[in-house]
């Protein structure tokens, strides 16, 4: 097991060199200087754009900014940021909360999805099933933004339910409705995988099996059908918990979330490329690091490729 | 055989009550030449097949007729409206109900919201199919020399995907446009077919190497045909079904992505009339008027509803294992 | 043979074995209708059905794919598949009518009263469930109650019985970790676990080795014997299904066409499909043949020997060996697997030479390099002379033309967007063969000499069986008029009756063209109706290699006599075989 895992983390490391290269070279080996975009319509002096430059490697080759960059990424060190805070505590700051939004988000795909998904699964081709499955395809066909509006218009305003936005202190009450928001399309993918994975297990002989020796329905499912098909969703969950807290830039900024997304957000819109390098790296880490315990779960839960 | 295991056929004069020798009457239609083919029905290939599946199922005409009525929107704007989505604005209108002529009323602006919301098809569409085919000719290419030929190539895309796959394509793209100074409909296609391209790839990478097992394959070379001819001959089009499941697919997902990049401010420049530029422009108003954000939002939810139900159908009828053998 | 077990009753007391009336029948199904609603209507899977079975004794169900056997046996246990529904007649167990019973009634049977084992053990243990958790549910839903340590030793107990030794180790297993022979082991543990009256047991063992086979049908036998356990099963092997039953049930399309006594059946089928049966199965063909060659006659029927004239070989086989690297993981090393070691034949021009081994024994890669779609590591091919290895690409491509495949599987042999006449054509056109006209009238003239009509051409592979597949595969190599046609397991998937047709073509066009066969099979049977001659094979080397009537009258090899004993039927002796 744990040479399996020694093995994972060392295949992961040139996926992560290539895609923190990858979103450095995109920030700043782009047309333009975007330290001459800082200052507006008049620009910076001169002498304070060499200064800037000079502070962040700028002036140094490409691949020494890397690399010097990279350093930094070891030793948690990102610098400070254009109005001189420390990177890595902006980042501390704003992880929290996400992190908790994403994970309400994740809970509420997987128990909502794979709930309805096994019902719909059982009953492929009727009515339940085909009910379901268009409006998981509307789910999906709605994007998130414009869900995020209607929920906060119907269940915030005209219902009163839940608060319209979060603001400075998150609570767990707070972030349920943006959690739902965010939720929302991973969890209509989930529910179709399920039901595909349930409706194909369901007629697999080990199952017809099971029913030949006496089980009966409800142990089936649970301990043959249910289970078999769970490999294949809670590798796709897992997987989503990157996507999710990327996808929360969109989320929080409707809901006013100072998380992730809305930092990362702000500092797309002012330009501040280290900041926007900083939060992505860590983003990608947190991705990678969600696949590899995909990676752990899916041996777990199938015992065919253990320690393979 | 085993000592103890009695012989069977020892000592069993007569058989025992309900064992007693039967012979059936000989059917009135004979027992048939053995393994006769079948000429009542008339020939049906793959494709054939799909197509009788396909035109069963009422949600195959529903997304059909979505995506036909889309499409002509983004064609020919013009059928649909008579108005100018930017020029035909009148301030004193601003945030006006619906009237005679505007169904959908005003926006804060004063434009008619059933106008711009006619015209902002066309950059959604546009930007769909752009990535979606930049998407299919890079992915299908390189999934299919790498699942086909293997080797070094294979390796280096893998772990290429690998890189690819670590960043979500959201972020990716949100990163490159925040960046980008001049951004039309087809650099946002190309932006998002950049980090679309290795689901694809992977895909075509999968169904290749699962094709070119086939016996068939291997009679192919056995004829002396060459790799090239039997990739493209017997290969490519067997590994095609899953390559256009994806792609319908797909074309619903960019949509949405181009329309989060636009309501981001970050997509199509405001000059461009888009679903997703309006939504943004309109939820300022959420407020005072809520339901207006409805319409683009309506628009680009019935589009991509209908690109996606598409692919479901699609993938019924393609799905090999839901067809007799 | 296996090592025999002692047969315990070990358990808490209650292993169902309620003393039985052997007068009584134990099953009786009457007039048993079955059908399944398609899209195109209703389907009538299973008509009028008679089938009696009394207590402890051994009862076949015969028949080809779609004959209604399996649906048959789905139906006493209630497992009918997708929409199938009994429409008619009574299913009487024990006493108790099963047909519109409860559903918990029937559910309480299953297991308690009537095991099953199932026919493919690779897809029918759940793959992520230890062997001892499998058998702990066919306890548990079958009433035992008892502690942990009970429970651990009735499994250990069931798995013993079942022929595998070990069995504390093996229960904390999973299904990967067995063979396909144990999996079988471990399935048929897991149908008589709990003492069931009947055990329907649905082709046990035809997706096994064929010396794993007799092992685990011996086996069966003893365990059911010991046990007072009915046995009815479900076959397509007439040879099988006399060696094991007392009593026959031969079906076809749905219908009980005649049902009696083993021997009987056998000896004199009454019903036109039965005796057409009788006369196909390899199993029984096989042995009357070398009935008839031991007695000094000349075979009659379904042997095929070439015709003489030609001499020389057309296809040599020098030393050939391959050996394959096994990727390791990404640092691991690769290790090396020798598949063919060091094997040498001859293939004489116009004759059959067949290459028998079970899986593994490196009998296709052996075929691939003749066929020059797989290099050797070592050794060489020579076809007519000249070794194939140094063809320039030219006369590579025209070596091509002189020897053509015929596979397995008559599912993946044709390209499905292919049309019958694109796919046949294809050779043709590949090399330039005559014009489009030309090559239209070569088309019909090949699907004629497979007995197919011309007007099959226009269809799809999806719309022909099996069978006719498999012709197709024969028309497409035979365009190109070779000399040489490797056909690797051409027939193993096949129907009995479409097998025996397949075999009756593939002689006739051997006479008719002068053509060499390579013929690659696991099935001895078949060997002795086509081959010459015979070279055996295991694990990559060869074990025997000499004329057929030698290698039958006077195996050399313990492997050779193992492959020979496990073809079904040749427990029949003394048995008058109709034909």
């Amino acid at each position: 097991m744990l040479s399996y895992l020694g093995r994972r983390i060392l295949q992961l490391i040139p996926v992560f060199l290539g895609a923190t290269l990858l979103l450095y070279a995109m920030v700043f080996l782009r047309p333009g200087d975007p330290i001459a975009a800082l200052g507006g319509e008049r620009g910076l002096p001169e002498a304070t754009q060499e200064a800037i430059r000079a502070e962040y490697n700028l002036d140094k080759p490409f691949i020494v900014q890397y690399l010097l960059f990279l350093r930094g990424v070891v030793t948690l060190d990102f610098g400070v940021d254009f109005r001189g805070r420390e990177i890595t505590e902006v980042i501390a700051n704003a992880f929290p909360v996400t992190m908790q939004l994403a994970l309400m988000a994740l809970v509420i795909e997987a128990v909502f999805g794979i709930g309805f998904g096994l019902i719909a699964g059982l009953r492929k081709g009727k009515f339940f099933d085909g009910t379901v499955m268009v409006l998981s395809l509307t789910l999906i066909a709605v994007p998130t933004f414009v869900l995020g509006f209607i929920m906060q218009i119907v269940v915030g305003v005209n219902l009163g339910w839940l608060p319209v936005t979060v603001g400075n202190n998150p609570d767990f009450v707070s972030l349920l409705m943006p959690a739902i928001v965010l939720a929302g399309t991973s969890f209509a993918y989930v529910l179709r995988l399920t039901r595909t994975s349930v409706a194909e297990n369901s007629t697999a002989d080990y199952v017809r099996t099971a029913r030949a020796r006496g089980l009966g329905r409800y142990q089936v499912t649970t301990r043959h059908v249910l289970r078999n098909s769970l490999i294949p969703v809670v590798t796709f969950i897992g997987a989503d918990l990157g996507a999710l807290m990327s996808g929360s830039i969109i989320t929080e900024g409707i809901f006013n979330i100072h998380g992730v997304g809305g930092t990362l957000y702000d500092a797309i819109t002012r330009g501040e490329s280290v900041t926007v390098v900083a939060m992505t790296t860590v983003l990608v880490v947190v991705y990678i690091a969600a696949n590899l315990l995909v990676d752990l779960l899916y041996a777990a839960l199938d015992p065919r490729i253990r320690y393979a | 055989m085993p000592d103890n295991y009695d012989d069977p056929r020892g000592g069993l004069a007569t058989p025992r009550p309900g064992q007693e020798h039967f012979v059936a009457e000989v059917d009135e239609g004979g027992l048939g030449a053995v393994d006769a083919v079948k000429s009542d029905s008339a020939p049906s290939s793959f494709w054939r097949d799909a197509w009788r599946e396909m035109r069963g199922r009422w949600l195959f005409w529903v997304s059909a007729a979505i995506i036909l009525l889309v499409v002509l929107v983004a064609a020919f704007p013009g059928w649909f409206t008579s108005l100018d989505p930017r020029l035909d604005c009148e301030l004193t209108e601003s945030l006006g109900g619906p009237e005679p002529g505007h169904p959908f009323g005003f926006d804060k602006q004063g434009c008619d919201i059933y106008t711009r919301t006619i015209y902002g098809a066309r950059a959604s569409v546009l930007v769909g199919i752009m990535s979606t085919t930049m998407v299919v000719l890079v992915g299908a290419v390189m999934g299919s020399i790498a699942g086909y030929y293997g080797k070094w190539f294979d390796t280096i895309l893998s772990r290429v995907t690998d890189i690819f796959f670590a960043i979500p394509l959201v972020l990716a793209a949100i990163v490159i446009m925040s960046v980008t100074p001049n951004r039309t409909a087809f650099i946002v296609a190309l932006v998002l077919a950049l980090f679309g391209w290795p689901q694809i790839a992977r895909i075509t990478r999968g169904t290749v190497m699962s094709v070119k097992n086939n016996e068939f394959v291997t009679a192919a070379r056995s004829l002396g045909m060459s790799r090239g001819r039997i990739l493209r001959r017997h290969v490519l089009p067997n590994a095609s079904a899953p390559i256009i499941v994806y792609a319908t697919v797909a074309l619903g997902q960019f949509i949405v992505a181009e329309a989060s990049l636009s309501f981001l401010g970050i997509g199509l420049p405001p000059s461009v009339v888009s679903w997703g530029g309006d939504i943004n422009q309109y939820q300022q108003a959420i407020r005072t008027a809520p339901e207006i954000i409805l319409y683009p939002a309506g628009g680009l939810a019935l589009t991509v509803l209908g690109f996606m139900m598409m692919g479901d159908v699609v993938r019924d009828a393609l799905d090999p294992k839901a067809r007799k053998r | 043979m296996t090592t025999q077990f002692p047969v315990t009753n070990a358990g808490t007391g209650d292993d169902g074995l309620a003393p039985v009336d052997p007068s009584k029948p134990l099953l009786e199904i009457k007039d048993l209708e079955i059908s399944f609603t398609t899209a195109v209507g209703t389907v009538n899977a299973v008509r009028g059905a008679n089938i009696t079975v009394y207590p402890g004794q051994s009862v076949a169900i015969v028949g080809e794919s779609g004959s209604g056997k399996s649906t048959t046996a789905a139906a006493i246990i209630d497992l009918l598949p997708g929409t199938g529904k009994v429409t008619g007649g009574s299913i009487v167990f024990d006493g108790r009518e099963l047909v519109g019973a409860p559903a918990a009634e029937n559910e309480a049977l299953r297991g308690r009263e009537i095991g099953m084992v199932p026919q493919d053990p690779m897809s029918n243990l759940n793959p992520v469930w230890r062997i001892g958790t499998q058998v702990t549910e066919a306890l548990k839903a079958n009433g035992f109650k008892g502690s942990k340590a009970e429970l651990n030793e009735r499994i250990a107990a069931v798995l013993n019985e079942a022929g595998l030794p070990d069995a504390e180790r093996r229960a904390k297993q999973y299904p990967h970790e067995f063979s396909g022979g144990m999996r079988q082991r471990a399935l048929i543990g897991i149908g008589l676990a709990s003492r069931p009256k009947l055990l329907i047991a649905d082709e046990p063992t035809s997706a096994l080795d064929v010396t794993v086979q007799r092992q685990i049908l011996d086996h069966l036998g003893t365990m059911t014997q010991d046990l007072g356990t009915a046995v009815l099963f479900i076959t397509h092997d007439l040879g099988l299904a006399a060696e094991r039953a007392e009593h026959l049930v031969v079906m076809f399309k749905g219908r009980v066409v005649e049902s009696g006594p083993a021997q009987q059946i056998l000896a004199d089928p009454q019903h036109p499909y039965t005796k057409r049966l009788v006369a196909a199965a390899p199993s029984l063909a096989s042995r009357r043949i070398q009935v008839a060659h031991e007695g000094g006659q000349a075979p009659t029927e379904l042997v095929h020997r070439a015709e003489g004239g030609q001499t020389g070989d057309v296809v040599v086989a020098r030393n050939l060996t391959k050996v394959f690297d096994i990727r390791g993981s990404l640092f691991g090393g690769s290790t090396e697997f020798k598949a063919v070691d060091d094997v040498s034949f001859r293939l004489g021009r116009g004759k059959t030479l067949a290459l028998v081994g079970e899986s593994g024994s490196g009998k296709s890669t052996a075929a691939n390099m003749v066929l020059g779609l797989l290099e050797p590591t070592s050794g060489a091919v020579e076809f007519d002379g000249v070794d194939i290895a140094g063809l320039s690409p030219q006369e590579a491509f025209r070596f091509r033309r002189r020897i053509q495949p015929v596979f397995q599987n008559p599912y993946g042999s044709l390209d499905p967007m292919f049309s019958i006449f694109r796919s046949i054509e294809e050779p043709l056109e590949l090399h330039r063969e005559g014009s489009r006209k030309q090559r239209e009238k070569r088309v019909r003239e090949l699907l004629d000499m497979v007995s197919l009509p011309a007007s099959a051409m226009r269809r799809f592979p999806n719309e022909l069986s099996g069978g006719q597949r498999q012709r197709i595969a024969i028309a497409r190599a035979l365009a190109l008029n070779p000399e040489v046609v490797v056909l690797d397991e051409a027939v193993s998937a096949l129907d009995v009756l479409v097998q025996a047709q397949i075999l009756e073509l593939l002689g006739k066009l051997q006479d008719e063209l002068g053509l060499s066969y390579l013929f690659i099979t696991h099935d001895l049977a078949v060997v002795r109706q086509i081959a010459d001659d015979v070279v055996v094979m295991q694990t990559g080397k060869v074990v025997e290699q000499a004329t057929t009537d030698e290698v039958f009258d006077n195996p050399q090899q313990q492997y050779t006599r193992d492959l020979l004993a496990a073809i079904p039927g040749a427990g029949l002796e003394g048995v008058e075989l109709a034909g």
